[in-house]
């Protein structure tokens, strides 16, 4: 069962929301999604599901053509952000309801139905309502009203956004062992990079629509196509700067200098984006050639046990991302050091020419 | 720890205090009073303990009366509800056509009740009115001044007329708060078209219903005007509700003790059944 989405565009009310998007995802892969609010992701998967039908473009199911085929007449299941179920159905009944409609045994729909209600952790509760469960009980029931028929496609849009941190990191790695073992196609959206960094398989980028970049989602963290990709894959948003290389050392902004390192020595000479993630640079040398900064503080966001440290110099801002809780007042000096061998390099259109080596990514 | 009292608190409850005594507790306390007097005049009155009560336990009239409001009442439920659940399932959603249509149920809600019966007694009329005229066509003598049947269609005619739209209209409001995503789902589930209703609809329904039936029982179980335009409670007494006998008692004939007897055991009447209703239907979500 591969779907392939052939040119697919969809124009409403003159507006486009998705363009031209060609994308193939294989058998048995799980796949996500990634992109901000309006980047088009649910729009996509209605389309995948044949709930919309695309202006443009085709989809192919193992080669044949599905793109006017309804969705009651495909094999595909959803699970929403909100956690849909019959409100007055019993969780056992919520499962087994598509199974009914598919007129299977009675012996048959039991065994799947506590099958499926094991898997998830929800065999407990099957005589009760789902308004009396908590929420991530709900939204497993939907999962397991999802995975309980053999789907052909599997589509989960932002399912775990409404739930607790914890309650999302435990669901999600379920999920992912959940899908090891099946021949399905599953199709996961999220805003979270690092959401996507913890799914694996592969992860597609969309941007207004467009589908930036598909592929494994180690690659496609670690090699970037071009300068959106890079942002729209990295939380905090990667930090660009300007520069300028020539045949010795490299140049930011026409103040920071450094020397040439082995890494950055095939760029030609010329202008330069300088791609750096948060993460990357620290408030201690990591390696000898670490570039230091001296910086003042705009702001210490302090996110849980991370913080996110917002800096600048008198030509450009950065972002750091630092682990643990960092108390910093607003304008005080600080040093930073900058890792030269964890530069990303775009020409000036954005375009990816080199990625720092060493760093996974195949 | 020494209680620490606060008597201002007094003055903030008291407007609330103040406002119910006026509207609900004297009243309703005058009629208590009426009810175990026999009044003369404002002077002269005797303490006749429950011997009101007692007449009005065994007046057939007023038992006549009260079958017919029953009748009456769970007949236009039967009607209007499910009438009201199938207009707003009818009515679309969006565009133009939404607030049209809006526009043109509620319209039955803003006339009158004696413009309601009014405009049913020209329009029942065989000489002058358009149904009249039409079932006269038809070869079927409709003539709800003589006949208790046809008396008894105009008014439920009427009534379903003038409050299916309130039904509607609640109906509409519960199904536009469900959102899209249930369609979306059952769409994907290939739920049917009866099992989007029974499973998702109905369910998401019930607080509205539970209103709808309220308002709509408690309403109808009033009805007067309506029946008392037409035919002033006939032909016969085959349309005098409990409330016009009421009025006939406590007006017509001046009987103040027995008609407010009648009041309370109505008033008691009304509650009990809305308290059986509500009580049933909140049961009834909470088994499933």
């Amino acid at each position: 069962m591969s779907l392939t989405l052939k040119n697919v565009s969809r124009v409403v009310d003159g507006e486009t929301w998705i363009d031209d998007v060609n994308l193939t995802l294989e058998p048995g892969s799980f796949n996500v999604l990634l992109g901000r609010t309006l980047s088009g992701k649910t729009t996509l998967m209605r389309l995948m599901a044949g709930l919309d039908r695309p202006t443009k473009g085709q989809i192919m199911m193992n080669g044949v053509d599905v793109t006017g085929v309804p969705v009651r007449e495909r094999n595909i299941s959803m699970v929403y952000q909100q956690f849909i179920n019959y409100p007055n159905m019993t969780v056992y009944d919520n499962i087994a309801s598509p199974l009914r409609l598919a007129k299977m045994s009675h012996a048959e729909i039991d065994r799947r139905v506590r099958e499926t209600a094991e898997m998830l952790r929800i065999d407990i509760f099957l005589d009760r309502l789902p308004l009396q469960l908590s929420g991530g009980q709900q939204q497993r029931t939907a999962m397991a009203r999802a995975l309980v028929k053999d789907s052909q496609i599997i589509l989960f849009d932002e399912p775990l956004v409404n739930l607790d941190y914890k309650l999302r990191e435990e669901l999600r790695q379920e999920l992912r062992a959940l899908f090891k073992a099946r021949n399905c196609i599953a199709v996961y959206a999220t805003t979270e990079p690092n959401e996507a960094l913890a799914l694996g398989g592969n992860t597609a980028v969309l941007h207004e629509g467009k589908l930036l970049q598909f592929g494994p989602t180690a690659e496609v963290y670690h090699r970037p196509k071009d300068i959106i990709t890079a942002e729209m894959f990295s939380e905090p948003p990667i930090n660009v700067v300007p520069g300028r290389v020539s045949e010795t050392e490299v140049t930011f902004d026409e103040s920071v200098h450094f020397q040439l390192n082995s890494d950055l020595r095939p760029l030609k000479p010329g202008n330069y984006q300088f791609g750096v993630r948060a993460s990357h640079i620290g408030l201690v040398p990591h390696a000898d050639d670490d570039l230091e900064l001296p910086v003042r503080v705009d702001l210490a966001e302090i996110s849980g046990s991370e913080t996110f440290l917002h800096v600048h110099n008198p030509h450009f801002d950065l972002v750091l991302h630092l682990s643990g809780v960092h108390e910093y007042h607003v304008d005080q000096q600080i040093k930073v050091y900058f890792p030269t061998h964890k530069l990303y390099a775009f020409d000036e259109g954005g375009q990816l020419v080199h990625a720092p080596a060493g760093l996974g990514g195949r | 720890m020494t209680k620490v009292e606060n008597n201002k608190a007094w003055w903030l409850v008291l407007p609330v205090f103040l406002i119910v005594a006026f509207s609900a507790i004297i009243p309703l306390m005058t009629v208590v009073n009426y009810s175990v007097q026999d009044i003369f005049d404002p002077y002269t009155r005797y303490f006749v303990g429950t011997e009101w009560f007692k007449q009005v336990m065994t007046d057939s009239r007023l038992h006549d009366a009260l079958l017919r409001q029953f009748l009456f009442s769970f007949t236009i439920l039967l009607i209007e509800i499910p009438l009201g659940i199938a207009v707003a399932l009818m009515m679309p959603t969006k565009g133009r056509g939404a607030s049209l249509s809006l526009i043109l149920v509620a319209i039955p809600l803003l006339i009158p009740w004696n413009v309601v019966g009014t405009i049913w007694q020209i329009f029942g009329r065989a000489d002058i009115g358009l149904f009249g005229a039409m079932m006269a066509k038809l070869g079927i003598n409709y003539n709800y001044a003589s006949e208790p049947l046809h008396a008894w269609l105009t008014v439920v005619l009427m009534d379903v007329w003038h409050w299916t739209p309130l039904v509607a209209l609640l109906c509409y409001s519960g199904l536009r708060a469900i959102p899209e995503v249930y369609y979306q789902a059952a769409r994907i589930d290939k739920a049917s078209r009866w099992a989007v209703f029974r499973y998702i609809q109905l369910p998401k329904l019930t607080n509205v219903l539970i209103i709808g039936v309220l308002l709509r029982f408690m309403d109808s179980f009033m009805i007067y005007t309506e029946p008392f335009v037409l035919t002033g409670g006939g032909p016969g007494t085959s349309t005098t509700f409990l409330s016009q006998s009421l009025v006939q008692q406590a007006i017509g004939q001046f009987d103040l003790g027995p008609a407010a007897a009648f009041s309370l055991v109505y008033f008691l009447i009304i509650l009990l059944v809305c308290w059986v209703f509500y009580t049933t239907i909140m049961h009834m979500q909470k088994d499933k």
